[in-house]
């Protein structure tokens, strides 16, 4: 029981990961796809953020009265900096996606992958 | 101020700048955006130039950016492996440049080619930028600058290729994504992002489970990356349709790139003797990799289309090269090296001729090929010595590699592993024989070839400097053993 309520934050990650893993292999429309996508990788964000968590510290900003510093009372800023890089990197992978999306829309007039792969096989 | 001092760091920067600066130039003169582009690349094979002939004289070069001391900044480390690589993708890419200007001229609109350019410069950016890196999180955002620029350059090709690079965005992002948790799970133990800072702190959690989590995401993100054989469904359709010029980049500088780093993460940041003896990963992946070369092989024999064969070609030297890392002994390794190098230059030059005859016959169909040598003698003489190589004939460069290749998995007794590599030479033995037949004897021209003669000069030299490239890497595979690759290889071999 403690490893389940101790943790939640990281059965919450893996339970997030796998309905994005699912919707990226699993769902024929394309849109649906990448939005399993953006979940999968914010599930990651969420794991590194929490490895970041410790009780009762706050924010990682040095107050100059104060003179010892303890590094239990600060999260780790490190994970949230690695984290704007990688949400950079989603970003700009889901405009790639949608720009892909768009393209795709404009040649075959639908988002179904099996209609697109339908009228692919009536081309040939 | 020295700059072969800071020529690390440049051979990143120049790239993305220049990327940057072709957008603007492009809507301002778009005549000019073709010189740029070409500057660049120029630019990063003399700094390639520059780091191999400073590390073969001073050895490892660690450049920290900003002054930070590492662990704590990013550092930047070039040893033998790193300058090899990065002298093998800034020397293709530069030769796909030259070649890519009059191909392009018949696979994409004029207005989008300043585009296409930066866009070209972002992907040889990340590429590099892999290379150089010495921090794991850096790699994984160079990774990804590559893969979108790849993304972007397969997506403007003929008309399926659309939904083959949206197939590759899909794959693609699960591979980062299993890297990026790879790299989570090693700086949740060890605390650190620094290859070489980690590879030090590692050791004494070798049992822990978080370290076996964190290099099976690793390993299995970047397979996912060089299509190795089960997670490799979106290459065929990816590199097929993609234009002519982005076939060939992408075929012989990506998959290059990630075996680098399939060697970093095996024997950098983890010792060598976690793969081979704390987990049975080599072992795994020799079986993996032969699995690999047999099924390439053979998807291979059954396509009709020529570039869709050399895709599946391409998966079967994928798994040449990770079966040679992970024999586990000298040989296999050199050969695994060498064997960068090689595939990079035949797969760069069968691409590029299967693009040159693509230019005028508008296909890529074997059947088509029926005479072709009185048409483009000069390309087919290039192609039949790369066939030579690709089969592994003596003297040529191909032969080499697999020797070493094949001795290194006898040393290690895998003899499946030695028939998978025997097969494979015997399926390309089977593909080429049978397209020069086509090529050279067959009587009768086939209905389409009126108007077929060999290609213009600026995409004929690219491919005559590889072929006979290939001859001489095999002339000299010797001396770039002796000189470079034999550094290479990891402590406790």
């Amino acid at each position: 029981m403690e490893i389940i309520i101790g943790k939640y934050n990281y059965w919450i990650y893996i339970a997030l990961m796998m309905i994005g893993f699912y919707a990226m292999i699993a769902k024929r429309n394309l849109v649906k796809k990448i939005v399993g996508m953006n979940i999968f990788q914010t599930a990651i964000i969420l794991y590194f953020i929490s490895t970041a968590y410790k009780k009762n510290a706050t924010i990682p900003i040095l107050i100059k009265s104060q003179e010892v510093i303890d590094v239990t009372q600060y999260v780790n800023p490190l994970p949230h900096v690695l984290m704007l890089t990688a949400i950079v990197v989603m970003v700009s992978t889901f405009g790639v996606a949608l720009a892909v999306i768009v393209m795709l829309y404009k040649k075959y007039k639908t988002l179904e992958e099996d209609e697109i792969i339908e009228i692919l096989r009536e081309k040939k | 101020m020295n700059l072969s001092e800071h020529s690390s760091i440049l051979i990143v920067v120049v790239p993305l700048i220049a990327s940057f600066l072709n957008v603007f130039i492009g809507l301002w003169r778009r005549s000019l955006c073709y010189p740029l582009f070409l500057l660049a690349l120029v630019i990063c094979g003399f700094l390639s130039i520059d780091l191999i002939q400073n590390i073969i004289n001073n050895g490892t070069i660690r450049y920290k950016l900003g002054g930070w001391m590492p662990p704590w900044g990013i550092e930047y480390v070039v040893d033998h492996l790193n300058a090899y690589v990065i002298l093998i993708v800034s020397f293709i890419s530069l030769l796909v440049a030259i070649y890519s200007k009059r191909s392009l001229e018949k696979e994409l609109e004029e207005s989008k080619l300043p585009y296409f350019y930066s866009t070209y410069l972002l992907l040889v950016t990340g590429l590099l930028g892999i290379t150089v890196t010495g921090d794991i999180f850096n790699l994984f955002v160079f990774l990804e600058i590559a893969s979108l620029a790849g993304y972007a350059l397969i997506a403007i090709g003929e008309n399926r290729s659309v939904l083959a690079s949206f197939n590759y965005i899909i794959m693609g992002t699960i591979g980062a994504c299993f890297y990026l948790l790879g790299v989570g799970y090693i700086y949740i133990i060890t605390g650190s992002l620094n290859m070489l800072d980690i590879a030090q702190l590692l050791p004494k959690l070798y049992e822990s489970k978080v370290t076996l989590a964190a290099f099976a995401f690793l390993v299995v993100g970047v397979a996912i990356k060089i299509a190795l054989f089960p997670l490799h469904r979106w290459l065929p359709d990816a590199y097929t349709y993609a234009p002519s010029a982005v076939s060939v980049l992408a075929s012989a500088t990506m998959t290059k790139v990630g075996i680098y780093v399939l060697i970093r993460i095996s024997f950098t940041i983890f010792e060598p003797n976690f793969s081979k003896d704390i987990i049975p990963a080599g072992t795994i992946l020799v079986w993996w990799s032969t699995i690999a070369i047999i099924f390439g092989s053979i998807l291979a024999l059954g396509q009709i289309d020529f570039k869709r064969t050399l895709s599946y070609i391409l998966i079967a030297e994928v798994g040449y090269m990770v079966l040679g890392v992970n024999l586990g002994n000298k040989e296999g390794f050199i050969g695994a090296v060498l064997h960068i190098l090689n595939d990079a230059l035949m797969i760069a030059c069968l691409f590029m001729v299967t693009g040159g005859i693509y230019y005028y016959l508008k296909s890529r169909n074997i059947e088509d090929f029926v005479g072709l040598n009185k048409k483009m003698p000069l390309s087919m003489a290039s192609f039949s010595i790369v066939a030579l190589s690709m089969i592994g004939i003596p003297p040529t460069a191909g032969f080499f590699s697999k020797w070493y290749l094949i001795i290194g998995a006898i040393k290690a007794e895998q003899w499946i592993a030695v028939i998978a590599l025997l097969f494979s030479s015997l399926v390309n033995a089977i593909i080429f024989f049978r397209i020069l037949e086509k090529i050279y004897f067959k009587k009768g021209n086939s209905t389409k070839d009126i108007n077929v003669k060999e290609v213009p000069v600026s995409m004929l030299i690219p491919i005559l400097i590889l072929a006979t490239s290939v001859i001489l890497v095999g002339l000299f595979s010797g001396k770039i053993i002796s000189s470079i690759i034999q550094f290479t290889v990891p402590g406790g071999f």
